[in-house]
């Protein structure tokens, strides 16, 4: 059943993706609409295969690589439609759905970790849930900083080098992406640090500890970090455009590598796989 | 009968001998007329722009009415044949309608995409009907060629890049600032271009318009124009820091705007973007100003290679449009067939044969015992009645066919006959209202 409901999910998802990029080369408004209604139907897929999951094994799903995969890609989907829908600018879809079918599509990549959990998984449950579903909300969030920003440097270069080529032509304003890039950081940080925190609270209650300096740890201060001075820079000294889109872009890669890299290269008591 | 296109354009004369073939608007009433006098030719409308000279029309036979349009035109303005024929094409049939499918979509035009022409189109229509040089084929023609051009409009995006200067600083605008309301101009010098990408940008939202200038009072007087505000020439740096467009057309040698100025600028503005046009030459603003982060800088060149890499996305837009036209032409032809002479005349028989049968085997089974011979006779006289009805009319659109005024009786007599259920209808109400009347 989980099977073929994971499966439906990402063939959707595929579907998806592969319309908003022919969306994107052909601007079609027919096409557009197959892409919203592959995207939803996805999303309603992705959300019962979770479900089910939840069901089924008793916790969240984000016990390991593959679990937490996906629920980020749901997450993503999520947050990209409310935007759709809010700001009707279909374009962003090929960058965003895109990223959210290749982590769903990396996940098959990892085991479904049959191996029984950790006994600091079924301690304190409500603070591993919201500690859980806190990251992925503000990761998804960065995620979608990342895609837009993307789309702002291509979108800049090509005014910059006034070379009007295929994107110039389809992607939104600059000010646009800005603004929008901006405010999913601004959505993303504060659920960013109510992760930590709550993190932190159930680690003491785990492990008699609020901080370890752990790898995983760690690089999750330095992610904090960098999305705060993100803030800062903009709040305080106006900085914004292509030095704000790179931080960003940057931001994101450093949040996959906290998240994949960490769990795979760096032992400690967060590794899980 | 059939559907012929004769004229000149762009692509086949220089604007001398187009401005000699063309006809003034005062003129159109007495050159409708005369061409509706030639002998063969039918309906008819002249189309005369600045960029083509054509006539769309109906006539018996394609080659001869050809020539003898053609020839109009030649003898109409006065002018010797051998100098001007090579210049002047003739299509027929699917070629024509194609043509003039493709005129009034802008497919043909100098600048593919632009909309003047479909309102060229629509009044030299409006001229036709108004002489009543036209009837049921050339309206039906111009109607499709109008919706045919809306479609493209709405599927293609022929018409959606910028393809002059003034408008592709619109364009790029937008791609910087988004909505251009709030967003404020600065003039800085007074050129014709300068002045008109300004009233662009103000069409399409821009709230504030700035002017400076070396003479203060040209500065007040040109912002009066625009409901804006002067601002003395020495300000102007300090002024661009409230600025999100600069338009600089000065006649100064050297640069007005230094990258350093700019830095400062942008900082004053807190990184807020600028969107600077220089269209002056010698350029007004240093092209160093470019490198510094949030402005763009765009010089008369740059601005030119903006439109020409538009021209092209239009021309494959027009591609697509092509098929459209295709298409379209397809459906057209299918009414024209439907009215012609033979295909009513069988389909208004079949029609009463089949209402004739109908009613016969009712009558006959209602009366019970007839003997074969007065059967025969019943049957005989419905016959009659049928033939005799439909002598006159018919007759009247045999002799018709092949002449100009066929399709005009072909077309009541579809619709007096109730055969017309099939053709596209001009409006649904028309048609809905008529399988009503059959149904009661």
């Amino acid at each position: 059943m989980s099977g073929v409901l994971f499966g439906a999910t990402l063939f959707l998802y595929f579907l998806a993706t592969f319309h908003y990029i022919l969306f994107l080369i052909s601007q079609r408004e027919s096409i557009g609409k197959v892409c919203r209604l592959t995207t939803i139907v996805g999303f309603a897929f992705n959300t019962v295969f979770l479900i089910y999951q939840m069901v089924d094994k008793g916790h969240v799903p984000m016990t390991n690589i593959r679990e937490s995969l996906i629920f980020f890609s749901w997450a993503i989907v999520l947050i990209y439609l409310i935007l759709e829908y809010r700001w009707k600018i279909r374009v962003m879809g090929a960058f965003i759905v895109t990223m959210a079918f290749v982590l769903i599509l990396l996940s098959t990549l990892f085991a479904p970790g049959k191996a029984p959990l950790p006994e600091y998984f079924s301690s304190g449950w409500l603070g591993v849930h919201t500690t859980l579903a806190f990251l992925a909300y503000a990761s998804a969030s960065f995620a979608i900083a990342f895609a837009i920003g993307l789309m702002y440097i291509i979108q800049e270069r090509q005014l910059k080098h006034k070379s009007p080529g295929a994107f110039y032509r389809r992607l939104p304003p600059l000010d646009v992406l800005d603004e929008l890039s901006y405010r999913a950081i601004v959505m993303g940080f504060p659920l960013l640090t109510l992760a930590m925190l709550t993190g932190a609270v159930w680690a003491n209650s785990v492990w008699g500890s609020y901080w370890g300096w752990e790898p995983k740890e760690i690089w999750s201060l330095i992610t904090w970090l960098v999305y705060a001075i993100y803030l800062h820079a903009r709040l305080i000294t106006g900085w914004r455009g292509r030095k704000a889109a790179y931080l960003a872009v940057t931001g994101f890669l450093i949040v996959i590598f906290t998240f994949l890299g960490v769990s795979l290269l760096m032992p400690g008591r967060h590794a899980f796989r | 009968m059939e559907i012929v296109v004769v004229g000149i354009s762009h692509k086949t004369a220089s604007v001398e001998i187009r401005e000699r073939l063309s006809f003034p608007e005062a003129r159109l009433p007495d050159a409708l007329s005369k061409m509706k006098g030639i002998s063969g030719v039918g309906e008819n409308l002249i189309l005369s722009t600045c960029n083509r000279v054509e006539s769309y029309a109906t006539v018996k036979d394609a080659s001869g009415g050809m020539e003898r349009i053609k020839r109009f035109f030649v003898d109409y303005h006065g002018m010797d044949g051998d100098g001007v024929n090579d210049y002047i094409y003739c299509l027929s049939g699917r070629d024509a309608v194609r043509h003039i499918f493709r005129v009034a979509a802008s497919l043909d035009s100098m600048v593919v995409g632009e909309p003047q022409i479909l309102g060229q189109l629509k009044d030299s229509f409006d001229h036709a009907l108004m002489n009543k040089t036209t009837g049921v084929v050339m309206n039906r023609l111009m109607k499709k060629a109008i919706s045919v051009a809306k479609r493209i409009r709405t599927e293609t995006k022929i018409a959606e890049s910028a393809v002059s200067i003034s408008f592709a600083a619109v364009e790029l605008a937008r791609k910087i600032f988004g909505d251009l309301k709030d967003k404020s101009v600065m003039l800085a010098g007074a050129g014709e271009m300068a002045e008109l990408a300004a009233r662009h940008l103000v069409n399409n939202g821009a709230k504030t318009v700035m002017v400076a200038n070396r003479t203060y009072e040209r500065a007040v007087e040109l912002a009066a124009e625009f409901e804006g505000v002067p601002v003395h020439y020495e300000d102007l740096v300090h002024e661009m820091a409230r600025a999100d467009i600069l338009i600089a057309s000065t006649g100064s040698p050297h640069y007005i705007l230094s990258a350093h100025d700019m830095a400062r600028v942008i900082k004053e503005r807190k990184n807020r973007p600028v969107f600077l046009i220089d269209i002056a030459v010698p350029r007004n603003l240093d092209p160093e100003i470019n490198r510094i982060d949030n402005v763009y800088l765009y010089d008369i060149d740059d601005l030119q290679g903006v439109v020409q890499s538009n021209i092209k996305e239009r021309q494959k837009e027009a591609e697509l449009a092509s098929g459209i036209v295709e298409e379209e032409i397809e459906t057209f032809l299918t009414w024209l067939k439907s009215i012609e002479v033979v295909p009513t005349i069988v389909a208004i028989r079949a029609r009463a044969e089949e209402m004739r049968a109908a009613e016969l085997e009712k009558t006959l089974s209602k009366m019970g015992d007839l003997s074969e011979k007065q059967k025969k006779q019943v049957e005989a006289l419905t016959q009659a009645i049928v033939n005799k009805l439909l002598h006159h009319p018919l007759v009247a659109l045999k002799k018709s066919a092949g002449y100009p005024e066929s399709s005009s009786h072909v077309e009541s007599a579809r619709v007096l006959f109730g055969v017309d259920e099939k053709t596209e209808p001009d409006g649904p109400e028309e048609s809905s209202a008529l399988s009503e009347a059959e149904t009661r």
